[in-house]
């Protein structure tokens, strides 16, 4: 009973509140980071250096007006946040933030399930999160929202395919499609797969960056030609739903990509006796670091670089991203098999 | 007990999500019922321990055919039915022949399947455990034939519609 229904439920309860806590703090950190860029100091009032400053928004925009424009479809547009926010929540079910612990004498792994298709859920999941989008700018029954999900499904279509094939070529070298697995692959593989397969890296990663609509491809919220994109007729609560859903998806494909790539919650060249002082850091540690990391390039990207315009961004995905991610696939199945 | 309950439910879910797809006027929401119909056929598919075919349902059909069908749905403006012109009485005609095949189909299928021996997936360890496997074995085996004539079959469609739609190439 407690181990079938009390645990899962208690880490389904503390992921679903780490995951919105830490989405709230990214929207300040990336506020702090562009500000740090740019050479200004960023959110300060509310509290010592700003740290109160989600707290002040999610106030603000719990208070807003919540407002269903008159010609809007009423139940679509107030089915499109939830359907953006949930596929990027329930994606951390599959997600291995560490080993298994010893808790109060029993032992707990660090994850809410492990199931044999792991790494397909999570893709099939995100998939889903597109119809949030296009329903949402649907639905607002407006210009502008019908033009920016247009651009945002056709984005997340074309992008969609080149970081399956990226993941189909991991699949291959770890021989699992379990999250689990993977990084134990990882582990016996005596690196991090980063090294093995730098190519998937860089897709995955610029893959990463278009499915989450994060600059450079942010086509579907470029203000200047959008006025304010999908979301432009929400207001409330319901917009900030959009929002984090954005912020969400970012910390998903972190873990991801940390996962993948990064050995999970191993450390550094696993393996290594030279190395094995760093053990006495725990493997979740060793995760959210190198999540973190991930996180903090994806806002140092949206501060360098400018937008693409929408003609490069396809031409990209479909000419450049795919011929490479199909490739690698070929290329990964033939080393495989030979060694 | 449970399972079947979660049966029941389950197929209630999909006829009705099924009905809904061709009995609303808005050609939007009834897509969006497809997607529905086809997340609850996925849990149908994790209920039998085939969770590479559930998983494969939501990421192929349900996240990505039917987003090209919105697409295209919401491209095209299909406020007015378009005029009919044929005569209502024969159409319900053809429907009910139809309708009565798939029916006899159906009772077909099911009075076969009496005469086979009834499989519990669930207690098929190895099954849930090594299912993409499995498929993948099967696939690239037994059924390897069938398998490449569908991928040359949706090879020739793909070139078929690239040549409609782009006349001078």
């Amino acid at each position: 009973m407690i181990d079938t229904f009390l645990i899962p439920l208690l880490k389904i309860l503390f992921v679903l509140n780490a995951t919105l806590i830490g989405v709230t703090y990214m929207v300040l950190l990336e506020r702090k980071v562009i500000a740090w860029v740019q050479v200004r100091l960023g959110p300060m009032r509310v509290g010592p250096y700003g740290i109160l400053q989600p707290i002040a928004d999610a106030v603000k925009l719990i208070l807003k007006e919540d407002i269903t424009p008159t010609k809007a479809d009423k139940w679509v547009f107030t089915a499109a946040p939830i359907i953006v926010m949930v596929p990027a929540l329930i994606t951390f079910a599959v997600i291995p933030f560490g080993p298994a612990v010893h808790l109060f004498g029993r032992e707990v792994p660090l994850y809410i399930t492990d199931i044999n298709v792991g790494l397909l859920y999570i893709v099939s999941v995100a998939s889903m999160g597109v119809y949030g989008i296009i329903l949402g700018g649907w639905a607002s029954n407006s210009k502008f929202p019908l033009l920016a999900s247009l651009r945002a499904s056709a984005q997340l279509i074309s992008y969609e395919v080149g970081v399956t094939m990226t993941l189909v070529s991991m699949i291959v070298t770890a021989g699992s499609l379990s999250m689990v697995r993977i990084v134990e692959a990882q582990y016996n593989s005596h690196l991090w797969y980063i090294f093995i397969q730098p190519v998937a890296f860089v897709l995955f990663f610029i893959g990463g960056l278009a499915e989450t609509n994060r600059a450079p491809f942010d086509m579907a919220e470029a203000e200047q030609e959008l006025t304010g994109g999908f979301h432009t007729e929400y207001s409330g609560m319901r917009f900030a739903l959009f929002f984090l859903a954005e912020y969400a998806n970012m910390i998903v494909v972190s873990s991801v990509a940390t996962t993948l790539f990064l050995g999970g919650w191993l450390r550094p060249f696993p393996n290594v006796a030279a190395l094995s002082f760093l053990g006495f850091i725990p493997g979740w540690i060793w995760f959210l670091v190198k999540t973190f990391v991930f996180l903090y390039v994806f806002l140092w990207v949206r501060a360098t670089l400018p937008r693409y315009r929408y003609d490069q961004l396809m031409r990209l995905g479909w000419k450049v991203l795919i011929p490479i991610a199909i490739a690698n696939v070929i290329v990964t199945a033939i080393v495989k098999v030979l060694l | 007990m449970g399972e079947a309950i979660a049966f029941y439910v389950l197929a209630a879910l999909i006829l009705g999500f099924a009905v809904l797809v061709v009995s609303t006027r808005n050609t939007v929401h009834s897509v969006l019922y497809l997607v529905l119909n086809f997340l609850a056929v996925a849990a149908l598919y994790v209920m039998l321990t085939a969770q590479f075919l559930a998983v494969i349902q939501v990421l192929v059909y349900a996240g990505g055919i039917v987003v090209l069908y919105l697409f295209v749905v919401m491209l095209v403006n299909l406020k007015r039915p378009p005029e009919d012109h044929s005569a209502p009485q024969r159409k319900s005609w053809v429907g009910a022949g139809l309708g009565l095949l798939v029916l006899g189909e159906l009772g077909g299928i099911v009075a076969y399947g009496r005469l086979a021996p009834a499989v519990s997936p669930m207690q098929n360890t190895d099954l849930a455990i090594n299912n993409v496997e499995r498929v993948g074995m099967l696939l690239y085996t037994d059924y390897l034939i069938p398998f490449e004539v569908a991928s040359i079959l949706l090879l020739v469609a793909m070139v078929g519609a690239i040549i409609l739609a782009k006349r001078e190439l």
